[in-house]
């Protein structure tokens, strides 16, 4: 049987104890001997989760254990150069194994590896054998326990609830792990980053120039790579504030039209249409800003006798701006729609003009939302990466003014990371080194939103 | 109103109000008040005064309208989109209803009391202060510390928090809360002060704080409070309206209404055979 069939057994399996379970449980109810504790179908799941729970978990860790356990083995067939050399020899000679393993070959394959080979062919034929027994062996008796167990005072009703809590805490962990997982990958690679470029010199250098890597080492001068992350904050910085600067007041006085002088009907057809904006892909707002904005941007200025790059952050900014409008004005309209009515009552009551009502009420009673709901959009705008490619340009310019071309952290990462890469380059490390920054400053932004709205709420609670 | 709900047991609602509908010296009066949410109709031709430094109070069933038309009494129900009055309400023989009227400084005229107490989520001094403040009653923050305290001490919660004026007001307890809501009110000197089911979520000693101070307001100011509760109605109120599907039944001094009442459904009603 194939691991997907034997998945597929286990569960059928596991569908029969609940049958099973159900039916016995029923039986206990109608003979009248006493009070059943729980309803049958949780006797049920009780014994189908018995049967099925322990039994997916001895698949997966033969799953994942086997290949780890095989490339132990396999170092026995490996020559003594190979294992006295470092982990890249090692990984080639793995790779060599495993080409045999799929048939694939190139050229005279080495004796040792054609064995290594047949080896782990065997291994892999024993292990579905094993796996098989023992997993339809778990099943079978881990089911049987739990079915066993089933009586009239058995408690299945709180332990499914236990085991569903379980569930909930392990789909969390999920998410939780996965984002460990991608913050230890960054780190890992920056880390080798950091071997062959000083820390300070990343984070405190003005210049940035990983072109010249390639030239440098193949000796043909013209110039020496630098990597200065310096630049690229700032332009992220510069084209964010732009953004924030056109998207906190639209985004936030078009949240006040519609949660507190919208008509009911005009609400209707605003908000949806908001949000198309947020629907838009990035791409589109990307060539709407280098064909359109830019020029425009560009035209203005210099009819009056500004100099304007013809792709300038303040392009890139403004569309971003457009781009984040709907997670301010969306969120916020929610948040000012959950103050209570009360409060406005209260201040209408009060002989409040509207604008009184909202300035001095409702806006001090949302503002742990508002300030979360900008946190996003500033989150939403530093990572953004499309726009910036398209319309602010690539030139890693140290530049506060809004009309210079500059570049930012993720559209570096980008330009880095398309076409041929080869591994052990200062150039493609420093994209990692640019990644685990971004997701520094992301993380502390968070971490800053959170204490404000946590401040603002002890005050309004 | 439909024909058959207007009746209960067998007895129907009067067409005309019973009682005094008139008073000699009234700080409000409406006359012919019609209220349609909609196409329902809420109020049905309603008239009323509102004597000078009296306390009236509203009685009657659930959904009787009496909420409603004392909302009516500063425009609440201007809030509400699908909501209509007609007639006419007047205050100091000016029509509430007339377009010429500002519906702010009306509002600051007669002020209002939820049923719930609906502190703003700001310090207890800024509550108070927030009337003053938006109709610039004080000149100076002297002024104004002195309008805070005095009405504080009107609602007779000034002992309780003159230590924490700076500490928010949703902090307080819920008999705390109402009082409080009523020292904002009266911070903007109204004339009248509506008051909607004011203790109905406060326990029984709150209740008896409230009504002292209702008492002793009645002096300054025209209080109109609408209540559940009968025995309330009759220990604080001069007069009282009983109202029932929309209408205004009776209307009277408050000892003859529960001594001697006039219509079959305010018996009923005060005696408890519904409501």
């Amino acid at each position: 049987m194939s691991f997907t069939n034997l998945m597929l057994t286990v569960l059928v399996i596991s569908a029969l104890y609940f049958i099973a379970g159900q039916r016995v449980a029923r039986a206990l109810r109608s003979n009248n001997a006493g009070k059943l504790h729980s309803l049958p179908h949780y006797h049920g799941v009780w014994a189908a989760v018995t049967s099925a729970l322990p039994a997916l978990f001895v698949l997966l860790t033969i799953l994942i254990g086997k290949d780890l356990l095989f490339q132990f083995w396999a170092r026995d067939y490996f020559p003594e150069d190979v294992m006295n050399g470092d982990t890249v020899d090692r990984a080639i000679a793995l790779a060599k194994v495993s080409n045999v393993i799929n048939g694939i070959s190139f050229g005279e394959v080495e004796p040792w590896v054609q064995a290594a080979g047949d080896a782990w062919i065997r291994w892999d034929a024993n292990a579905i054998v094993v796996a098989n027994s023992l997993v339809l062996a778990v099943s079978l008796v881990g089911g049987l326990l739990g079915y066993r167990r089933i009586n009239l005072a058995f408690r299945s009703r709180n332990y499914v609830e236990r085991i569903l809590t379980w569930m909930l805490i392990g789909s969390s962990l999920v998410a939780i792990l996965t984002t460990i997982g991608i913050v230890l990958s960054v780190l890992f690679e920056s880390i080798r980053f950091f071997k062959l470029i000083p820390p300070q010199d990343f984070l405190f250098g003005l210049e940035w120039n990983p072109q010249f890597e390639g030239a440098e080492r193949a000796g043909s001068g013209g110039g020496t790579a630098t990597y200065g992350m310096v630049p690229m904050f700032v332009g992220t910085f510069l084209i964010s504030a732009i953004a924030l600067t056109v998207a906190i007041p639209i985004g936030l006085f078009s949240a006040i039209y519609l949660a507190e002088y919208a008509t009911p009907r005009i609400r209707g057809i605003v908000k949806p249409l908001l949000e198309i904006l947020a629907g838009v892909p990035t791409v589109v707002y990307g060539f709407f800003a280098a064909l359109t904005v830019a020029p425009f941007v560009k035209s203005v200025g210099e009819s009056m006798g500004l100099e304007v790059a013809s792709e300038s952050a303040l392009a890139a900014g403004l569309v971003m701006g457009v781009m984040i409008i709907p997670f301010i004005s969306s969120l916020s309209d929610d948040v000012i729609n959950a103050v209570p009515q009360s409060l406005r009552d209260a201040a209408y009551g009060l002989g409040s003009t509207r604008s009184e009502a909202v300035r001095q009420v409702v806006l001090p009673a949302a503002l742990p939302g508002i300030v979360a709901a900008v946190i996003l959009a500033v989150s939403r705008a530093v990572g953004e990466t499309m726009i910036v490619v398209m319309a602010a340009g690539l030139a890693a310019n140290l530049s506060f003014n809004p009309l210079d071309a500059v570049t930012t952290v993720t559209s570096q990462i980008v330009t880095i990371l398309v076409g041929d890469q080869e591994f052990e380059s200062a150039k493609t490390l420093s994209a990692f080194a640019l990644a685990l920054m971004l997701i520094i400053t992301t993380l502390a932004l968070n971490y800053f939103a959170l204490q404000i709205v946590k401040k603002y709420r002890e005050q309004y609670d | 109103m439909v024909q058959n709900t207007n009746q209960v047991e067998g007895r129907a609602v009067p067409e005309k109000t019973l009682g005094e509908i008139q008073v000699d010296n009234p700080r409000m009066s409406a006359r012919n008040v019609n209220v349609f949410y909609g196409e329902k109709q809420a109020i049905d031709n309603i008239s009323l005064d509102i004597g000078m430094s009296q306390v009236i109070s509203f009685i009657g069933p659930s959904g009787c309208g009496k909420s409603t038309f004392l909302r009516c009494l500063n425009r609440m129900n201007d809030t509400i989109d699908i909501c209509k009055v007609d007639g006419e309400i007047k205050i100091d023989h000016q029509n509430i209803y007339d377009p010429a009227i500002d519906v702010v400084s009306l509002r600051a005229r007669v002020g209002m009391v939820f049923q719930k107490p609906n502190p703003f989520p700001k310090s207890i001094f800024d509550n108070i202060a927030y009337g003053p403040r938006i109709h610039g009653l004080a000149a100076s923050k002297v002024e104004l510390d002195q309008i805070v305290e005095s009405s504080l001490q009107r609602a007779g919660l000034w002992e309780e928090v003159k230590d924490r004026l700076d500490q928010p007001g949703t902090g307080l307890s819920g008999g705390q809360q109402q009082r409080l809501c009523i020292a904002r009110a009266i911070a903007v000197s109204p004339e009248v002060i509506l008051m909607d089911e004011p203790c109905s979520a406060l326990d029984p000693i709150a209740t008896a704080k409230v009504e002292e101070l209702i008492h002793e307001l009645r002096e300054q100011y025209t209080i109109v409070i609408v209540t559940h509760s009968m025995q309330q109605a009759a220990r604080i109120s001069d007069r009282t309206a009983y109202f029932h599907l929309g209408k205004l039944v009776e209307v009277g001094d408050t000892k003859q209404v529960f001594t001697n009442p006039r219509h079959e459904l305010t018996q009923d009603y005060i005696t408890g055979r519904f409501g």
